[in-house]
Protein backbone atom coordinates (compact mmCIF):
# COMPACT_ATOMS: atom_id res chain seq x y z
CA UNK A 1 0.00 0.00 0.00
CA UNK A 2 1.68 3.62 -0.91
CA UNK A 3 0.47 6.02 1.70
CA UNK A 4 -1.37 8.83 1.19
CA UNK A 5 0.38 12.27 1.76
CA UNK A 6 0.87 15.46 0.56
CA UNK A 7 3.73 14.76 -1.45
CA UNK A 8 1.82 11.75 -2.87
CA UNK A 9 -1.11 14.54 -4.11
CA UNK A 10 1.32 16.37 -5.91
CA UNK A 11 3.32 13.47 -7.50
CA UNK A 12 0.08 12.50 -8.98
CA UNK A 13 -1.54 15.67 -9.43
CA UNK A 14 1.88 16.08 -12.15
CA UNK A 15 0.43 13.32 -13.82
CA UNK A 16 -2.90 13.99 -14.15
CA UNK A 17 -4.09 11.58 -11.50
CA UNK A 18 -4.07 8.97 -13.84
CA UNK A 19 -1.09 6.44 -11.69
CA UNK A 20 -3.08 6.07 -8.34
CA UNK A 21 -3.17 2.50 -7.48
CA UNK A 22 -6.79 0.81 -6.34
CA UNK A 23 -7.03 1.10 -2.57
CA UNK A 24 -7.62 -2.88 -1.62
CA UNK A 25 -7.04 -5.70 -3.76
CA UNK A 26 -10.02 -7.99 -4.98
CA UNK A 27 -8.98 -11.84 -4.26
CA UNK A 28 -10.49 -14.62 -5.17
CA UNK A 29 -11.27 -16.57 -1.52
CA UNK A 30 -9.31 -19.14 -0.22
CA UNK A 31 -10.54 -22.74 0.76
CA UNK A 32 -9.98 -21.62 3.89
CA UNK A 33 -9.17 -19.09 6.56
CA UNK A 34 -8.20 -18.64 10.63
CA UNK A 35 -11.41 -16.58 10.53
CA UNK A 36 -13.73 -15.03 8.58
CA UNK A 37 -16.11 -12.14 9.45
CA UNK A 38 -19.45 -11.72 7.74
CA UNK A 39 -20.36 -8.34 6.81
CA UNK A 40 -17.94 -5.83 5.23
CA UNK A 41 -19.40 -3.14 6.55
CA UNK A 42 -17.35 -0.23 8.88
CA UNK A 43 -17.54 -2.89 11.85
CA UNK A 44 -16.36 -6.28 10.09
CA UNK A 45 -14.01 -4.32 8.20
CA UNK A 46 -12.77 -2.74 11.71
CA UNK A 47 -12.95 -6.12 13.05
CA UNK A 48 -10.78 -7.49 10.87
CA UNK A 49 -8.19 -4.80 10.41
CA UNK A 50 -7.81 -5.00 14.60
CA UNK A 51 -7.35 -8.78 14.45
CA UNK A 52 -4.19 -7.99 11.63
CA UNK A 53 -3.30 -5.29 13.73
CA UNK A 54 -2.92 -5.78 17.33
CA UNK A 55 -3.33 -9.22 17.33
CA UNK A 56 -1.30 -10.55 14.73
CA UNK A 57 -3.72 -12.65 12.92
CA UNK A 58 -3.70 -11.87 9.06
CA UNK A 59 -5.04 -14.78 7.73
CA UNK A 60 -9.11 -13.51 7.38
CA UNK A 61 -11.55 -12.87 5.49
CA UNK A 62 -14.05 -10.35 5.26
CA UNK A 63 -17.57 -11.58 3.44
CA UNK A 64 -19.84 -8.99 1.96
CA UNK A 65 -22.84 -9.78 -0.03
CA UNK A 66 -22.84 -6.69 -1.87
CA UNK A 67 -20.45 -3.87 -1.59
CA UNK A 68 -17.97 -2.29 1.31
CA UNK A 69 -19.99 0.20 3.17
CA UNK A 70 -23.13 -0.38 1.38
CA UNK A 71 -25.14 -0.86 4.28
CA UNK A 72 -26.04 0.63 7.46
CA UNK A 73 -22.63 2.47 7.50
CA UNK A 74 -23.86 4.38 4.48
CA UNK A 75 -27.28 4.61 5.99
CA UNK A 76 -26.87 6.64 8.89
CA UNK A 77 -26.53 10.44 9.98
CA UNK A 78 -22.67 10.02 10.41
CA UNK A 79 -23.20 10.74 14.70
CA UNK A 80 -20.28 10.38 17.10
CA UNK A 81 -20.51 11.04 20.51
CA UNK A 82 -20.37 8.91 24.01
CA UNK A 83 -22.72 10.51 26.19
CA UNK A 84 -23.61 7.96 27.82
CA UNK A 85 -25.55 7.37 31.47
CA UNK A 86 -25.24 3.58 32.57
CA UNK A 87 -21.52 2.37 33.13
CA UNK A 88 -20.80 -0.49 30.33
CA UNK A 89 -22.40 2.01 27.56
CA UNK A 90 -20.38 5.15 28.69
CA UNK A 91 -16.75 3.12 29.00
CA UNK A 92 -17.15 1.56 26.09
CA UNK A 93 -18.34 4.54 23.58
CA UNK A 94 -15.62 6.54 25.47
CA UNK A 95 -13.19 3.97 23.92
CA UNK A 96 -14.76 4.22 20.69
CA UNK A 97 -14.52 8.32 20.48
CA UNK A 98 -10.90 7.96 21.17
CA UNK A 99 -10.44 5.77 18.54
CA UNK A 100 -11.88 7.93 16.30
CA UNK A 101 -9.61 10.86 17.22
CA UNK A 102 -6.58 9.22 15.93
CA UNK A 103 -8.12 7.43 13.28
CA UNK A 104 -7.35 9.34 10.27
CA UNK A 105 -3.53 9.03 11.63
CA UNK A 106 -3.85 5.43 12.30
CA UNK A 107 -5.54 4.64 9.47
CA UNK A 108 -3.73 6.77 6.62
CA UNK A 109 -7.07 7.93 5.81
CA UNK A 110 -9.43 10.78 5.81
CA UNK A 111 -12.32 9.47 7.93
CA UNK A 112 -13.00 13.58 7.98
CA UNK A 113 -13.92 13.14 11.89
CA UNK A 114 -15.14 16.85 13.06
CA UNK A 115 -15.61 17.43 16.89
CA UNK A 116 -18.17 19.94 16.02
CA UNK A 117 -20.22 19.17 19.46
CA UNK A 118 -23.38 17.03 20.28
CA UNK A 119 -25.91 19.39 21.88
CA UNK A 120 -29.15 17.60 23.55
CA UNK A 121 -31.88 19.95 24.23
CA UNK A 122 -33.85 20.08 27.53
CA UNK A 123 -37.11 21.65 27.84
CA UNK A 124 -38.66 21.61 31.04
CA UNK A 125 -37.28 21.60 34.49
CA UNK A 126 -37.12 17.85 34.79
CA UNK A 127 -35.30 17.54 31.51
CA UNK A 128 -32.45 20.53 32.72
CA UNK A 129 -32.20 17.92 35.69
CA UNK A 130 -31.98 14.66 34.18
CA UNK A 131 -29.38 16.31 31.49
CA UNK A 132 -27.21 17.45 34.91
CA UNK A 133 -27.65 14.07 36.25
CA UNK A 134 -26.32 12.28 32.59
CA UNK A 135 -23.37 15.12 32.62
CA UNK A 136 -22.12 14.75 36.31
CA UNK A 137 -22.30 10.66 35.32
CA UNK A 138 -20.95 11.32 32.04
CA UNK A 139 -17.64 13.40 33.70
CA UNK A 140 -17.04 10.71 37.17
CA UNK A 141 -16.59 8.68 33.56
CA UNK A 142 -13.74 10.75 32.35
CA UNK A 143 -16.04 11.93 29.75
CA UNK A 144 -16.77 15.54 28.45
CA UNK A 145 -20.00 17.25 29.27
CA UNK A 146 -21.01 20.82 29.64
CA UNK A 147 -24.18 21.77 31.22
CA UNK A 148 -26.12 24.48 28.83
CA UNK A 149 -28.26 27.02 29.79
CA UNK A 150 -30.91 28.82 27.60
CA UNK A 151 -28.71 31.80 26.62
CA UNK A 152 -25.75 29.21 26.17
CA UNK A 153 -28.06 27.76 24.19
CA UNK A 154 -29.18 30.79 21.69
CA UNK A 155 -25.76 31.68 21.61
CA UNK A 156 -24.16 28.89 19.98
CA UNK A 157 -27.21 28.06 18.13
CA UNK A 158 -29.42 30.79 17.40
CA UNK A 159 -31.97 29.73 14.74
CA UNK A 160 -33.83 27.70 17.08
CA UNK A 161 -37.24 28.22 18.35
CA UNK A 162 -36.71 31.03 20.76
CA UNK A 163 -39.44 33.20 19.84
CA UNK A 164 -41.33 32.78 23.40
CA UNK A 165 -44.22 30.65 21.71
CA UNK A 166 -42.20 27.40 21.21
CA UNK A 167 -44.81 24.56 22.52
CA UNK A 168 -41.86 23.26 24.30
CA UNK A 169 -39.37 26.27 24.43
CA UNK A 170 -35.62 25.44 25.32
CA UNK A 171 -34.54 25.36 28.84
CA UNK A 172 -31.18 24.30 28.36
CA UNK A 173 -28.72 21.33 26.75
CA UNK A 174 -26.48 18.97 27.76
CA UNK A 175 -23.56 19.67 25.30
CA UNK A 176 -20.55 16.80 24.34
CA UNK A 177 -17.53 19.31 22.91
CA UNK A 178 -15.80 16.25 21.96
CA UNK A 179 -19.22 14.77 19.60
CA UNK A 180 -19.50 15.63 16.18
CA UNK A 181 -19.64 13.75 12.94
CA UNK A 182 -17.70 11.80 10.61
CA UNK A 183 -17.61 10.46 6.96
CA UNK A 184 -19.72 7.76 6.60
CA UNK A 185 -17.70 6.07 3.31
CA UNK A 186 -14.32 7.02 4.78
CA UNK A 187 -14.18 4.96 7.74
CA UNK A 188 -15.03 1.85 5.81
CA UNK A 189 -13.07 2.53 3.25
CA UNK A 190 -9.83 3.54 5.60
CA UNK A 191 -10.50 0.58 7.37
CA UNK A 192 -10.63 -1.77 4.13
CA UNK A 193 -7.71 0.14 2.40
CA UNK A 194 -5.53 -0.65 5.84
CA UNK A 195 -6.77 -4.25 6.12
CA UNK A 196 -6.20 -5.16 2.73
CA UNK A 197 -2.75 -3.74 3.24
CA UNK A 198 -2.13 -6.12 6.13
CA UNK A 199 -3.53 -9.14 4.28
CA UNK A 200 -7.13 -9.00 4.99
CA UNK A 201 -9.06 -10.32 2.25
CA UNK A 202 -11.99 -8.76 1.42
CA UNK A 203 -14.61 -10.90 -0.49
CA UNK A 204 -16.97 -8.60 -2.34
CA UNK A 205 -20.52 -9.61 -3.78
CA UNK A 206 -20.69 -12.96 -2.10
CA UNK A 207 -23.68 -13.49 -0.38
CA UNK A 208 -23.23 -16.20 2.94
CA UNK A 209 -26.01 -18.50 2.40
CA UNK A 210 -25.70 -21.50 5.07
CA UNK A 211 -23.42 -21.73 8.15
CA UNK A 212 -21.55 -25.32 8.13
CA UNK A 213 -22.02 -26.93 12.07
CA UNK A 214 -20.48 -30.02 12.98
CA UNK A 215 -21.67 -30.51 16.56
CA UNK A 216 -20.95 -27.26 18.48
CA UNK A 217 -18.58 -25.65 16.03
CA UNK A 218 -18.66 -24.18 13.13
CA UNK A 219 -16.70 -25.53 10.41
CA UNK A 220 -17.46 -22.57 7.72
CA UNK A 221 -19.82 -20.71 5.49
CA UNK A 222 -21.49 -21.70 2.17
CA UNK A 223 -21.26 -18.87 0.00
CA UNK A 224 -22.16 -17.39 -3.61
CA UNK A 225 -18.56 -18.18 -4.42
CA UNK A 226 -18.24 -21.41 -2.66
CA UNK A 227 -17.84 -22.68 0.79
CA UNK A 228 -15.30 -21.04 2.63
CA UNK A 229 -13.61 -22.98 5.60
CA UNK A 230 -12.78 -21.20 8.65
CA UNK A 231 -11.22 -21.19 12.21
CA UNK A 232 -13.21 -19.48 13.97
CA UNK A 233 -16.69 -16.84 12.33
CA UNK A 234 -17.47 -13.45 13.87
CA UNK A 235 -20.74 -11.76 12.26
CA UNK A 236 -20.93 -7.95 11.84
CA UNK A 237 -24.08 -8.11 9.91
CA UNK A 238 -26.43 -5.31 12.20
CA UNK A 239 -29.72 -5.23 10.61
CA UNK A 240 -29.61 -8.94 9.60
CA UNK A 241 -27.94 -10.27 12.77
CA UNK A 242 -31.57 -12.51 12.80
CA UNK A 243 -31.25 -13.37 9.29
CA UNK A 244 -27.70 -14.83 9.65
CA UNK A 245 -28.37 -15.95 13.34
CA UNK A 246 -30.66 -18.54 11.82
CA UNK A 247 -28.64 -19.91 9.86
CA UNK A 248 -26.11 -21.36 12.77
CA UNK A 249 -29.69 -22.26 14.62
CA UNK A 250 -29.53 -19.48 17.16
CA UNK A 251 -32.57 -16.73 17.81
CA UNK A 252 -31.54 -13.77 19.06
CA UNK A 253 -33.08 -10.78 21.41
CA UNK A 254 -33.56 -8.67 18.33
CA UNK A 255 -36.05 -7.58 16.21
CA UNK A 256 -35.00 -6.13 12.59
CA UNK A 257 -36.69 -2.41 12.18
CA UNK A 258 -36.34 0.22 9.53
CA UNK A 259 -35.11 3.62 10.41
CA UNK A 260 -35.12 6.63 7.96
CA UNK A 261 -33.04 9.38 7.29
CA UNK A 262 -33.17 12.72 5.30
CA UNK A 263 -31.12 15.43 3.45
CA UNK A 264 -32.20 18.41 2.54
CA UNK A 265 -30.80 20.64 -0.37
CA UNK A 266 -27.87 22.49 0.19
CA UNK A 267 -27.47 25.61 1.63
CA UNK A 268 -24.89 28.30 3.36
CA UNK A 269 -23.59 27.37 7.32
CA UNK A 270 -26.71 27.18 9.38
CA UNK A 271 -26.09 24.65 12.12
CA UNK A 272 -22.30 24.22 13.14
CA UNK A 273 -22.70 21.42 15.79
CA UNK A 274 -24.89 18.53 16.33
CA UNK A 275 -28.55 19.15 18.06
CA UNK A 276 -30.55 17.14 19.14
CA UNK A 277 -34.28 17.83 20.39
CA UNK A 278 -35.58 16.49 23.63
CA UNK A 279 -39.37 17.10 23.36
CA UNK A 280 -39.36 15.13 20.49
CA UNK A 281 -37.08 12.79 18.97
CA UNK A 282 -34.90 14.65 16.07
CA UNK A 283 -31.65 15.02 15.45
CA UNK A 284 -29.57 17.27 13.05
CA UNK A 285 -26.12 18.26 11.62
CA UNK A 286 -25.26 19.63 8.46
CA UNK A 287 -22.52 18.38 5.84
CA UNK A 288 -19.72 19.50 4.63
CA UNK A 289 -21.59 19.87 1.02
CA UNK A 290 -24.38 22.42 3.07
CA UNK A 291 -27.22 19.59 3.01
CA UNK A 292 -28.96 19.55 6.51
CA UNK A 293 -28.59 15.86 7.41
CA UNK A 294 -31.48 14.65 9.80
CA UNK A 295 -33.45 11.98 11.16
CA UNK A 296 -35.63 10.70 14.30
CA UNK A 297 -37.72 7.49 14.97
CA UNK A 298 -37.61 4.31 13.51
CA UNK A 299 -41.02 3.59 11.79
CA UNK A 300 -41.93 0.92 14.57
CA UNK A 301 -42.57 -2.21 13.23
CA UNK A 302 -40.76 -5.16 12.19
CA UNK A 303 -38.78 -4.75 8.80
CA UNK A 304 -35.73 -5.92 6.38
CA UNK A 305 -37.24 -3.51 3.45
CA UNK A 306 -34.92 -0.42 3.75
CA UNK A 307 -37.58 1.79 2.86
CA UNK A 308 -40.28 3.23 5.38
CA UNK A 309 -43.59 4.58 5.36
CA UNK A 310 -45.28 8.49 5.47
CA UNK A 311 -46.55 8.68 8.76
CA UNK A 312 -43.06 8.51 10.44
CA UNK A 313 -41.42 10.94 7.49
CA UNK A 314 -43.88 13.37 8.49
CA UNK A 315 -43.66 12.89 12.33
CA UNK A 316 -39.77 13.16 11.82
CA UNK A 317 -40.19 16.68 10.02
CA UNK A 318 -42.58 17.98 12.06
CA UNK A 319 -40.60 17.61 15.09
CA UNK A 320 -37.89 18.93 12.68
CA UNK A 321 -40.14 22.45 12.48
CA UNK A 322 -40.76 22.71 16.30
CA UNK A 323 -37.08 23.40 16.78
CA UNK A 324 -36.21 24.94 13.71
CA UNK A 325 -39.01 26.63 12.13
CA UNK A 326 -36.49 28.22 9.98
CA UNK A 327 -36.78 25.21 7.95
CA UNK A 328 -40.05 25.03 6.72
CA UNK A 329 -39.40 25.80 3.21
CA UNK A 330 -36.09 24.17 2.68
CA UNK A 331 -36.79 20.75 0.10
CA UNK A 332 -35.84 17.17 0.86
CA UNK A 333 -33.20 15.87 -1.98
CA UNK A 334 -32.84 12.22 -0.47
CA UNK A 335 -34.16 10.13 2.05
CA UNK A 336 -33.68 6.51 2.63
CA UNK A 337 -33.93 3.78 4.99
CA UNK A 338 -31.85 0.97 6.97
CA UNK A 339 -32.37 -2.02 8.75
CA UNK A 340 -31.63 -1.52 12.06
CA UNK A 341 -30.73 -4.98 14.99
CA UNK A 342 -33.38 -3.75 17.88
CA UNK A 343 -32.04 -5.48 20.52
CA UNK A 344 -34.47 -5.94 23.74
CA UNK A 345 -32.31 -3.47 25.69
CA UNK A 346 -31.18 -0.77 23.31
CA UNK A 347 -27.63 -1.93 23.45
CA UNK A 348 -25.37 -3.97 21.92
CA UNK A 349 -24.77 -7.37 21.79
CA UNK A 350 -20.97 -8.24 21.19
CA UNK A 351 -19.52 -11.41 21.95
CA UNK A 352 -19.57 -15.33 22.37
CA UNK A 353 -22.25 -17.38 21.13
CA UNK A 354 -23.47 -21.06 22.58
CA UNK A 355 -21.46 -22.19 19.56
CA UNK A 356 -17.75 -22.82 20.32
CA UNK A 357 -16.17 -20.50 17.33
CA UNK A 358 -18.85 -18.27 16.13
CA UNK A 359 -18.95 -15.21 17.87
CA UNK A 360 -21.48 -12.29 17.24
CA UNK A 361 -21.27 -8.56 16.83
CA UNK A 362 -24.61 -7.19 16.75
CA UNK A 363 -27.73 -5.26 18.30
CA UNK A 364 -26.65 -2.06 17.43
CA UNK A 365 -30.04 -0.32 17.19
CA UNK A 366 -29.68 3.04 15.98
CA UNK A 367 -26.31 3.51 17.24
CA UNK A 368 -23.66 1.65 15.38
CA UNK A 369 -22.12 4.58 13.69
CA UNK A 370 -20.41 5.68 16.49
CA UNK A 371 -19.43 2.31 17.72
CA UNK A 372 -17.73 1.51 14.38
CA UNK A 373 -14.02 1.83 15.59
CA UNK A 374 -14.54 0.79 19.60
CA UNK A 375 -16.65 -1.75 17.76
CA UNK A 376 -14.15 -3.86 15.71
CA UNK A 377 -11.58 -3.03 18.22
CA UNK A 378 -13.53 -5.55 21.46
CA UNK A 379 -14.91 -7.67 18.63
CA UNK A 380 -11.27 -8.53 17.64
CA UNK A 381 -9.80 -9.07 21.00
CA UNK A 382 -13.46 -11.55 21.76
CA UNK A 383 -12.11 -13.70 18.49
CA UNK A 384 -8.80 -13.58 19.20
CA UNK A 385 -8.49 -14.21 23.11
CA UNK A 386 -11.66 -16.22 22.84
CA UNK A 387 -13.24 -14.08 25.70
CA UNK A 388 -14.54 -10.99 25.54
CA UNK A 389 -12.32 -7.37 26.92
CA UNK A 390 -13.70 -5.96 29.84
CA UNK A 391 -15.17 -3.26 27.69
CA UNK A 392 -17.28 -5.66 25.80
CA UNK A 393 -17.64 -8.11 28.76
CA UNK A 394 -21.43 -6.92 29.73
CA UNK A 395 -22.51 -6.64 26.12
CA UNK A 396 -23.04 -10.79 26.16
CA UNK A 397 -25.41 -12.62 24.38
CA UNK A 398 -27.37 -14.15 27.71
CA UNK A 399 -27.37 -10.76 29.68
CA UNK A 400 -31.30 -10.70 29.48
CA UNK A 401 -31.65 -14.46 31.19
CA UNK A 402 -29.18 -13.33 34.11
CA UNK A 403 -31.41 -10.42 34.39
CA UNK A 404 -28.59 -8.07 34.06
CA UNK A 405 -30.06 -6.08 30.82
CA UNK A 406 -28.22 -2.40 29.98
CA UNK A 407 -30.83 -0.55 29.17
CA UNK A 408 -30.24 2.86 29.03
CA UNK A 409 -33.66 4.40 28.27
CA UNK A 410 -35.23 2.05 30.76
CA UNK A 411 -37.82 1.18 28.39
CA UNK A 412 -37.89 -3.07 28.80
CA UNK A 413 -38.14 -5.44 26.62
CA UNK A 414 -39.69 -3.59 23.53
CA UNK A 415 -37.63 -3.18 20.51
CA UNK A 416 -39.86 -0.92 18.89
CA UNK A 417 -39.55 1.80 21.73
CA UNK A 418 -35.25 2.02 22.23
CA UNK B 1 -48.52 1.18 4.01
CA UNK B 2 -52.65 0.44 3.98
CA UNK B 3 -53.90 -2.11 6.48
CA UNK B 4 -57.71 -3.39 5.83
CA UNK B 5 -59.29 -3.43 8.96
CA UNK B 6 -61.63 -6.23 8.57
CA UNK B 7 -64.45 -3.71 10.28
CA UNK B 8 -63.33 -0.66 8.69
CA UNK B 9 -62.04 -1.08 5.77
CA UNK B 10 -58.62 -0.13 4.23
CA UNK B 11 -56.84 2.14 6.74
CA UNK B 12 -53.65 4.49 6.68
CA UNK B 13 -50.79 2.82 8.66
CA UNK B 14 -51.14 5.76 11.21
CA UNK B 15 -54.24 4.70 11.99
CA UNK B 16 -52.61 1.69 13.86
CA UNK B 17 -50.31 0.64 16.54
CA UNK B 18 -47.89 -2.04 16.32
CA UNK B 19 -47.69 -5.15 18.70
CA UNK B 20 -45.35 -7.35 17.49
CA UNK B 21 -44.61 -11.03 16.47
CA UNK B 22 -48.34 -12.91 16.91
CA UNK B 23 -46.78 -16.30 17.27
CA UNK B 24 -45.21 -15.88 20.71
CA UNK B 25 -46.91 -18.06 22.89
CA UNK B 26 -47.24 -17.28 26.64
CA UNK B 27 -45.65 -19.72 28.82
CA UNK B 28 -47.56 -21.84 31.95
CA UNK B 29 -47.55 -19.69 35.10
CA UNK B 30 -44.95 -22.31 36.64
CA UNK B 31 -43.10 -22.77 33.60
CA UNK B 32 -39.25 -22.46 34.50
CA UNK B 33 -36.87 -19.41 33.93
CA UNK B 34 -35.57 -20.55 30.28
CA UNK B 35 -39.71 -20.98 28.96
CA UNK B 36 -40.17 -17.26 29.99
CA UNK B 37 -36.78 -15.80 28.95
CA UNK B 38 -37.20 -16.91 25.34
CA UNK B 39 -41.16 -16.04 25.07
CA UNK B 40 -40.02 -12.19 26.91
CA UNK B 41 -36.93 -11.98 24.84
CA UNK B 42 -35.92 -13.82 21.67
CA UNK B 43 -37.83 -13.26 18.11
CA UNK B 44 -37.50 -15.28 15.15
CA UNK B 45 -37.25 -12.06 13.60
CA UNK B 46 -37.99 -13.51 9.96
CA UNK B 47 -36.95 -11.93 6.34
CA UNK B 48 -40.36 -12.43 4.95
CA UNK B 49 -43.99 -13.46 6.08
CA UNK B 50 -44.37 -12.34 9.56
CA UNK B 51 -47.46 -13.06 11.50
CA UNK B 52 -47.94 -9.95 13.81
CA UNK B 53 -50.64 -7.78 16.02
CA UNK B 54 -51.84 -4.61 14.86
CA UNK B 55 -54.02 -2.66 17.21
CA UNK B 56 -56.80 -0.10 15.00
CA UNK B 57 -56.31 2.12 17.46
CA UNK B 58 -57.26 4.96 16.12
CA UNK B 59 -60.69 3.27 14.93
CA UNK B 60 -62.25 0.17 15.95
CA UNK B 61 -59.71 -0.54 18.37
CA UNK B 62 -59.93 -4.16 17.31
CA UNK B 63 -56.74 -5.99 17.68
CA UNK B 64 -55.67 -7.99 14.24
CA UNK B 65 -53.20 -10.40 13.32
CA UNK B 66 -51.97 -9.29 9.85
CA UNK B 67 -49.36 -10.99 7.83
CA UNK B 68 -46.65 -8.96 6.07
CA UNK B 69 -43.69 -9.44 4.22
CA UNK B 70 -40.74 -7.80 5.90
CA UNK B 71 -38.82 -7.81 3.12
CA UNK B 72 -41.66 -6.03 1.07
CA UNK B 73 -44.36 -4.72 3.60
CA UNK B 74 -47.00 -7.04 1.19
CA UNK B 75 -50.09 -7.68 3.23
CA UNK B 76 -51.44 -11.26 2.16
CA UNK B 77 -53.74 -11.40 5.25
CA UNK B 78 -55.30 -9.89 7.73
CA UNK B 79 -58.20 -11.56 10.49
CA UNK B 80 -59.30 -10.62 13.58
CA UNK B 81 -57.19 -11.84 16.95
CA UNK B 82 -60.05 -13.14 18.31
CA UNK B 83 -60.47 -16.73 18.04
CA UNK B 84 -56.91 -17.27 16.83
Amino acid sequence: MSRYSVASLLRHSLRGHRGWARAWRDPEPKKHYDVVIIGGGGHGLASAYYLARLHGIRNVAVVEKGWLGGGNTGRNTTIVRSNYLIEPNAHFYEHSLKLWEGLSQELNYNVMFSQRGVLNLAHSDAQMDAAARRGNAMRLNGIDAELLTAEDVERMVPHLDFSGHARFPIHGGLLQPRGGTARHDAVAWGFARAASALGVDLIQNCEVTGIRRQANRVLGVETERGFIGCGRLGMAVAGNSGHVAAMAGLRLPIESHVLQAFVTEGLKPLIDTVVTYGAGHFYISQSDKGGLVLGGDIDGYNSYAQKGNMPLIEHCLAAGMQVFPCLSRLRILRHWGGVMDMSMDGSPIIGKTPLDNFYINGGWCYGGFKATPGSGWVFAHTIAHDRPHALNAAFTLDRFERGLAIDERGGGPTPNVH
Amino acid sequence: MLIRCPWCGERDLSEFYYGGDATLKRPAEDADLKAWHDYVYLRDNPKGPHKELWQHSAGCREFLVVTRDTLTHAISDVRPVKGI
